[in-house]
């Protein structure tokens, strides 16, 4: 539908719901979604403001392909400023939400203030009114939703809300849509209840329409859903074993940090994995995997469904837990397992279902549990103060966490504060292991040297999903480069960097990188929206992208210290497998990222970069 | 000398009967390439699109004559990718 070129304004200080056009002038330089609404975004907020005031602003928008046929065109955003971080924050979500916002007739959602009370948004195609939320406030994500629906007496409505994370200001909570789908960094949750915003509840009924040429979108996304169809990662790798076949991968190739970033091998790592999932179990013989998962109108469904073994200590005793629902992927899968050591699949299970019922980023809240194991073990935390014996491998540990951070009880009010503040109050910062204060996902920066590269520079804190070169330096995606050198890496990752910002922008999933590149996205993005858009125009626009969000970011305080890694990272060697004694080459990388950037020495985008980019 | 063969995946369906996980420890001839195994497990490029030889990449045009050590871990995957 190209765009509905509508937004909705909603002032919860007021109480107002206003509807605006979208600034199409924008929309021609920034497409949607992640690029058009950091445009809002940067243009309304003063980058100091305090992330939980009701000074910031959220913003939840679709891109041009949201709730098209395109394939996954499904996507949503986020876009605020992060508390975890003190920079930019871009959540992207899968799911049904998106698409419904679209088939309601609004491109974007801007929320600024703060309710005197709990309140929920309910949508419902152009007519749009804040609620009384008292009677959610205190429910998780899962019976949100189907209070919501109930009372509504539509089970069509899609529900994005948070949970208790999200009400805690949990400065890791995540919005989460679809029951198992979350706008999951950064803590977009935690701004979520700062403004007493329970959830977004929306019916559309509208459909799509005004693509610009409907004949031409329609022939090319069928052509292009062949391509996904028809390539084995997109068609066959990613429906039967999910992002989880990676576990394995990694670790086998020494990149799977383990214990805190301890290690970069983990000797339970197989049972963890894609394919233990399919394995049937002894107690009751069936495998945790029901089945996949796709979100609206993807067509690789790489979505776990799954369902923990009853007789689990974590759920002997509380079915509720029993049915099928979202399970493992790769990045849950190893920040709460690898990455304090933990082997129990069912377990982990167990966490990431009170991760998604109560809305919780399981990466950063993993990882913070490791860096909790390593100061227990160091003596730094003691069972006194935790409430738990909490040694690397715990499961009784890492459930028990799980369970009371989301509701800030005892040491989880602690946790709830992520690694970074974590660490810093029992006197070990190095030990976090995080860039702005976000922390890793799954891949080691030592022995995959480009993504040590990425994270250090990701406007959002580290993250796998702003430079991807995993593709490449793993998967040979679109060519393979080696993953222990740093030569070539910052043009590697520029290059990943500002093309998933088009991705991002367009409102489709990322995984259809691992078979289409910007020409397959490009041709399905001018038939759908007015206006010239040729390549050129799109790799400028990534470009831009990024070097706004890096503005914002410059503006708000951060500075060329905050493109580090932690000292780990730098002077303590891979111990194991094939990347044994490499630390991260960021010190060789960072200078020529900068160049290539346009960025001087100290990472500012000089001043002919930006006037090439038009910013 | 031996080697282990880790085949996963889709690929465990290619491992003898009755192997637990995805892992066989093979007797292999002195001087067997990684390409030689491969061969016997039906596996070309296409299919092992990811080998790593104690977690080293080894490239589909190098495999043929890349020699096997006893001890190694030969590891194979089909195209994959996650997030």
């Amino acid at each position: 539908m190209g765009w509905t070129r509508k937004v909705l304004r909603v002032n919860l200080t007021t109480g107002t719901c206003v509807a605006e056009p979208l600034n199409m002038e924008w929309a021609q330089d920034y497409l949607g979604c992640r690029g058009l609404a950091t445009k809002y975004f940067t243009t309304e907020v003063d980058p100091k403001v305090d992330p939980l005031s009701p000074a910031n602003k959220m913003l939840m928008v679709t891109g041009p392909l949201t709730g098209t046929m395109a394939s996954t065109g499904g996507r949503y955003s986020v876009v605020t400023k992060g508390p975890l971080t003190g920079a930019i924050a871009c959540s992207n979500s899968g799911g049904y939400f998106g698409a419904e916002m679209k088939f309601a007739g609004w491109d974007m959602i801007i929320f600024e203030g703060k309710s005197p009370k709990p309140v929920y948004l309910y949508v419902e195609n152009d007519r749009a009114e804040l609620l009384d939320a008292a009677g959610l406030w205190g429910k998780s994500c899962w019976d949100t939703e189907e209070t919501i629906k109930a009372s509504h007496q539509d089970p069509q409505i899609r529900v994005c809300s948070i949970g208790l994370a999200g009400e805690n200001q949990v400065l890791f909570a995540c919005i989460i849509n679809d029951l198992h789908r979350a706008a999951g960094r950064s803590g977009v949750g935690a701004v979520m209840g700062s403004k007493n915003l329970k959830a977004v509840a929306i019916r559309g009924t509208k459909g799509f329409g005004g693509i610009r040429d409907f004949p031409a979108f329609l022939e090319v996304t069928n052509q292009k859903k062949k391509i996904l169809a028809d390539n084995a990662v997109t068609g066959q790798g990613l429906p039967k074993y999910g992002t989880q076949v990676l576990m394995n991968v990694i670790n086998e190739m020494g990149a799977l940090p383990t214990r805190n970033h301890r290690d970069v091998q983990f000797d339970q790592a197989s049972k963890i994995g894609g394919e233990a999932m399919h394995e049937k179990r002894p107690t009751d013989g069936k495998a945790q995997l029901v089945t996949n998962a796709a979100c609206f109108a993807c067509t690789i469904a790489c979505g776990r469904i799954s369902k923990i073994d009853q007789t689990h200590f974590t759920v002997t005793n509380n079915p509720k837990y029993w049915g099928a629902t979202g399970g493992l992927e790769y990045e849950a899968a190893w920040a709460l397992g690898a990455a304090n050591g933990v082997g129990d699949l069912e377990a982990l299970h167990y966490a990431n279902m009170l991760c998604n019922e109560q809305g919780m980023d399981p990466i950063t809240f993993g990882t913070t549990v490791g860096a909790a194991m390593e100061l227990y073990e160091l003596g730094l935390l003691t069972k006194e103060q935790i409430g738990e014996e909490a040694p690397f491998g715990s499961t009784k540990a890492m459930a028990h966490f799980a369970e009371i951070t989301a509701r800030g009880e005892g040491f989880g009010k602690e946790l709830a504060l992520g690694s970074k503040r974590l660490c810093a109050k029992y006197g070990r910062p190095d030990l976090s292991m995080s860039v702005k204060g976000q922390e890793f996902p799954a891949y080691d920066g030592r022995a995959i040297q480009g993504m040590g590269l990425a994270y250090a520079t990701s406007n959002r804190g580290a993250c796998h999903l702003r430079g991807y070169t995993v593709a490449s330096e793993v998967l040979g995606i679109p060519v393979k480069t080696d993953p222990h050198v740093t030569e070539g890496k910052a043009e590697l990752v520029k290059a990943f960097q500002d093309a998933t910002g088009v991705f991002d922008s367009a409102g489709i999933c990322i995984f259809t990188s691992f078979a289409w590149g910007l020409a397959d996205v490009q041709p399905q993005i001018a038939a759908a929206c007015e206006g010239d858009w040729s390549m050129e125009k799109l790799a400028l626009m990534g470009e831009r992208i990024w070097n706004m969000e890096k503005q914002f970011n410059l503006a708000a305080g951060l500075g060329k210290k905050d493109d580090d890694l932690p000292p780990r990272l730098k002077t303590e060697a891979c111990k194991t497998g094939p990347a044994k004694g490499l630390v991260s080459g960021l010190d060789k990388m960072l200078p020529e990222y900068y160049q290539i950037r346009g960025w001087n020495e100290d990472g500012v985008p000089k001043r002919e970069t930006l006037e090439r980019l038009g910013l | 000398m031996k080697i282990t063969l880790k085949l996963h995946a889709n690929l465990m369906d290619r491992l003898p009967p009755g192997t637990k996980g995805h892992a066989v420890v093979l007797d292999v001839d002195d001087g067997t390439c990684v390409g030689d195994v491969l061969a016997q497990y039906d596996l070309p490029p296409k299919i092992a699109k990811l080998v790593l030889v104690n977690g080293h990449y080894v490239a589909p045009e190098a495999r043929a004559a890349a020699p096997l050590h006893d001890g190694d871990h030969l590891a194979v995957w089909p195209p994959v990718a996650g997030g």
